[in-house]
């Protein structure tokens, strides 16, 4: 049984920008890009009537999630099926938090820590096999959570009610806008904080721990603290944004949190394309607008893994230079 | 370039659109009141329904609903306004049901929210509606919260679990004052209510309830559980399950050779699809409790007929011999009832008048029972008739 | 007591047929496939039609069996055939793909199918003798065919067997194809007690997972011996301890195989 099983995402040939810690350039004026993105993102609350804004407030909600999914499965080329109750657990630490009278701003770490701790509890025996047994193991624990959430926490089956911030009134913005910025804040953090993981010590040792076990466990690195790490970590951000979700919804409840939830995490990821921030956008966008996994989202993911497997992202970034001279 | 963007963006700050909402100026009483999507010739209504999903089977209800409201506005709308009747898909998520709220409101500018249906997606948007200050009336679960005082916006429509419960009771104590109770409960708040309900109703007689076991929704099966029951020997069972769950236990029991109790199956359970996937052999003798007309058993009903016509002629895609599609029909009926009798042409008058209900008949309600609310009744139906399962069908008891 | 641990032994067949699909998929072709289960209750739904239509149970059965191998290889063929390395998440997407269809075109209503085994605590024998027709079936193929010459060949090493001239493409579609077979039973065992459902089978998949777990999805034998054992397990916490505690069941086999394994109990390997 040499047929080492190999688990999902790897690349047979990395094209630009599809693995962690390539430089390339497949886009001519990336500051000019950002600042642009930023702007407009800035000003979307201003612009948009409040329905269309709880929507975008969400997709921003589900960027965090995917970000901390891309983590695990786009850099380090494991597989969770477990996300979605990372999440559950971090909107319930936080509605739980917030129904005992805490202030919403205490409630965001702690949603983030809790779920790091639960990430810690079950990556580590999992990842001591291979990435195929942590995708059984998390499969598991999405299936697991729900149940025990609707035994454990208050609410049960009828699931809690939590406030939603308020804007303070010298801001003179209404509550939407307020939650929106909030979020919007959250998830430039998380976008930082990405690149600063992903270009540490950890993330490199997780990208070439993704390029070639063996050879990067013969450089020092130990392939299942790394990978616990990550997984951890890919819950922290799970767990953030399910605060961010509380905050946004003002409602948990436990059939909200089920492994459909999980599935439809990875499958817009792996939609929008892995291993980029720019597929974590467009996973997030296809994640709030394909709600429920179906014809759609199901043919969707056969398609992009079979036609596209870097995903939307990646069609894109093939773009320039199928259109250009320097055709590869 | 980028100051050129602030300025823009400062600019167009100033001018977005805002919900305002619609105040009633009118009478002094109402003055300040609430009227978005209320005019004086429409009414813009909106429900929340599993339309896909695990409990898809529930749409049926929102079938019903828009039956009823395309035959009134053929006849002239409620009350001389037309009905506009948005139905949006939850797929039985509290958290999409929210968003479909908030898109109802926001967006769409209903008038009220009619029918939520199941327990988590109607409590998920009884928050928003008390955030909102917008009608949440008649919701489809059987919950006793919906009478809570706390939320003023929320109320609910069919007989609360425990009254069903109390029902099962009374019938027990009337023919069987000495029977052995097994109960096999869905272990959350809809089965734990009807077993406690039932627990307290019977405390004190002769009727024992001697074995209880309950499920989880995400069990596989009952089979464990119903063995466990068969120990106890009761001479009654008591089926508190939703129908997927109720449909092993009727058919275990149907198995079962060596036991072979008296089957009372609660009335969440009682779907078109249960007794078509369970089949007329497993239900013979079977008891449950009904408040509205069965569309087969009462086929040659004039309010039943003009029901079967409706949904025929509005609603094709709808099975006019579905109880589901009638339950919708009737709480529509009930929405219908509480618009016409406003005072207040405002959100604050339909819930006036939906918490004053004063014997309201609806056609399709069993004889006898009426839509009866008032200060410190919140609960609209509350009285249930007993059925057993015969040759033809649900037969009255 | 007793009536419990029959009970368990019945939901363990399932699990033990289901875990006997993933074990064979996982050995042929190295991926674990989220879809068996729904792949089964296709296969339940095949046989339900069949039956509807007027033939007996008994012939409707190997029919559906047929159609269940035939799909099994179709699925191998058409799409997990141009997943490359992603062949995890392709089953993930075969998953969403299968149970939408499923509920698009047999709804979610409940149906009920026939049962071939009389209840009682007796009842258990069939289920279990299914189990066992299964695995001996298997064996045969694998050890004393042709056919099952390859698939091992491929299994040890597929670009060896490439070399040696192998269609190791159609040798794949053949893994997948019985595979399909096993889960097939598996469905067709499950379908009676619990309704069929496009949901039916969303539990059975994780206990499957874990006995399969158990055997490192290499070892049939000790998967079905894990599935078993986890069906007793299962119903006997649920029972007796927690009734919550049967979903949890799963989760705590996955989690303390790598530490049973560092014993040297099992061989997991995954």
């Amino acid at each position: 049984m040499t047929a080492e099983p190999r688990t999902g995402t790897g690349h047979r040939r990395p094209a630009v920008g599809q693995y962690a810690g390539d430089r390339r350039r497949a886009w001519p004026y990336p500051r000019t890009a950002l600042a642009m993105a930023a702007a407009a993102a800035a000003a979307v609350p201003f612009l948009v009537p409040p329905y269309p804004l709880y929507r975008v407030t969400l997709v921003l909600v589900y960027v965090v999630a995917l970000l901390g999914l891309d983590l695990v499965t786009g850099h380090g080329g494991l597989i969770s099926l477990g996300h979605g109750a990372f999440f559950g657990v971090g909107a319930y630490t936080a509605a739980i938090l917030l129904a005992a009278g805490a202030p919403y701003p205490v409630t965001l770490p702690a949603a983030g820590l809790v779920a790091y701790g639960l990430g810690h509890a079950f990556g580590r025996p999992a990842v001591r096999l291979s990435g195929l047994y942590l995708a059984v193991v998390t499969f598991a624990v999405a299936v697991a959570v729900p149940p025990l959430i609707r035994r454990l926490a208050p609410g049960g089956a009828m699931g809690l009610p939590a406030r939603t911030p308020g804007a303070p009134s010298f801001t003179g913005l209404d509550d939407d806008q307020w939650v929106y910025l909030l979020v919007l804040a959250v998830t430039a953090a998380a976008f930082a904080l990405t690149r600063v993981v992903i270009r540490s010590t950890a993330g490199r040792a997780l990208a070439a721990l993704r390029a070639d076990a063996g050879a990067a466990e013969l450089l020092g690195i130990r392939p299942p603290a790394t990978r616990a790490h990550a997984f951890a970590w890919s819950a922290l951000y799970a767990g953030v944004a399910g605060c961010l979700f509380t905050w946004t919804t003002g409602f948990v409840a436990p059939e909200s949190f089920t492994v459909t939830l999980s599935i439809t995490l990875l499958a817009g990821l792996v939609i929008g394309g892995l291993g980029t921030v720019p597929g974590a956008v467009i996973g997030a966008v296809v994640v709030a607008f394909l709600p429920a996994p179906g014809l759609v989202s199901g043919l969707a993911l056969i398609v992009v893994l079979a036609v596209a497997p870097h995903g939307v992202t990646g069609l894109a970034r093939r773009l320039p230079s199928f259109l250009g001279k320097d055709r590869a | 370039m980028r100051r050129l963007a602030l300025v823009a963006l400062l600019l167009v700050s100033a001018c977005r659109v805002t919900s305002a909402e619609v105040v009633v100026g009118g009478p002094p009483a109402c003055a300040g009141q609430h009227a978005d999507g209320l005019t004086p010739t429409t009414v813009r209504v909106g429900g929340v329904y599993p339309l896909s999903g695990p409990a898809s089977a529930y749409g049926a209800v929102a079938q019903g609903a828009a039956a009823y409201f395309a035959w009134a506005n053929a006849r002239g709308g409620v009350a001389g306004r037309q009905v506009e009747f948005l139905v949006r898909d939850d797929g039985y998520q509290p958290a999409r049901a929210v968003e479909e709220a908030r898109r109802l409101v926001d967006s769409d500018r209903v008038f009220a929210l009619f029918q939520t249906l199941g327990t988590p997606s109607t409590a998920a948007v009884r928050a928003y509606a008390d955030r909102r200050g917008v009608p949440q009336p008649f919701v489809a679960s059987g919950a006793s919260d919906w009478g809570d005082a706390a939320h003023p916006w929320t109320i609910g429509f069919q007989p609360t679990y425990a009254a069903e419960a109390r029902v099962y009771a009374r019938h027990l104590l009337r023919t069987r004052p000495h029977a052995t109770v097994a109960v096999l409960y869905q272990n959350d708040d809809f089965g734990r209510e009807l077993l406690t309900a039932f627990e307290d109703a019977v405390a004190g007689t002769g009727v024992q309830v001697v074995a209880r076991r309950g499920y989880e929704v995400m069990d596989a099966d009952v089979q464990a559980q119903m063995a466990g029951l068969a120990a106890s020997g009761a001479g009654v069972f008591l089926n508190v399950g939703t129908p997927k769950f109720a449909a092993q236990a009727l058919a275990a029991d149907a198995a079962m050779t060596t036991w072979n109790p008296l089957h009372l199956l609660n009335g969440v359970a009682n779907t078109p699809s249960l007794v078509a996937g369970v089949g007329p052999a497993a239900l013979r003798g079977v008891l449950t409790t009904g408040f509205y007309k069965d569309p087969v058993a009462w086929e040659d009903d004039p309010d039943v007929r003009t029901f079967a016509a409706a949904v025929r002629r509005h609603v094709p895609d709808a099975d006019p011999a579905s109880s589901q599609v009638m339950f919708g029909w009737t709480s529509a009926a009930a929405f219908a009832a509480a618009l016409e009798r406003m005072e207040c042409p405002s959100r604050e008058g339909l819930m006036a008048a939906a918490r004053d209900l004063r014997d309201v008949e609806i056609g399709t309600l069993l004889p006898g029972i009426t839509v009866s609310t008032g200060p410190g009744d919140p609960y609209p139906v509350e009285d249930l008739r007993v059925f057993r399962f015969g040759d033809s069908g649900w037969e009255a008891v | 007591m007793i009536g419990q641990v029959v009970h368990g032994l019945g939901s363990g067949a399932v699990y033990a047929a289901l875990a006997l699909a993933l074990v064979l998929v996982h050995r042929f072709t190295g991926v674990v496939n989220f879809a068996q289960g729904e792949l089964a209750m296709v296969s339940a739904y095949v046989a339900w039609q069949l039956v509807e239509a007027g033939l007996s149970y008994w012939v409707a059965l190997p029919l559906t069996m047929v159609v269940a191998f035939a799909a099994g290889a179709l699925a191998q063929r058409l799409v997990m055939r141009r997943a490359g390395d992603a062949a995890l998440i392709m089953t993930i997407g075969l998953y969403v793909l299968v149970h939408a269809l499923a509920a698009q075109i047999w709804t979610s209503a409940l149906r009920a199918f026939p049962d071939p085994f009389p209840g009682g605590p007796l009842g258990v024998a069939g289920p279990l003798a299914v189990v066992g027709a299964v695995l001996a079936l298997l064996y045969l193929v694998i050890r004393h065919s042709g056919a099952g010459l390859t698939l091992r060949a491929v299994a040890a090493d597929p670009r060896a067997a490439r070399l040696a001239g192998i269609r190791v493409g159609r040798v794949h579609a053949l893994g997948w194809g019985l595979a399909a077979v096993a889960g097939a039973a598996s469905g067709v065992l499950v379908a009676p007690v619990v309704f069929l459902e496009p949901g039916m089978m969303g539990d059975a998949l994780v206990s499957a997972l874990a006995a399969a777990a158990v055997g490192g999805f290499a070892n049939p034998v000790a998967a079905v011996a894990g599935g078993l054992l986890i069906g007793v397990a299962e119903t006997l916490a649920g029972t007796y301890l927690w009734a919550d505690l049967r979903v949890v069941v799963p989760l705590a086999v996955l989690l303390a195989l790598p530490a049973v394994r560092a014993a040297g109990l099992t061989r997991v390997r995954a």
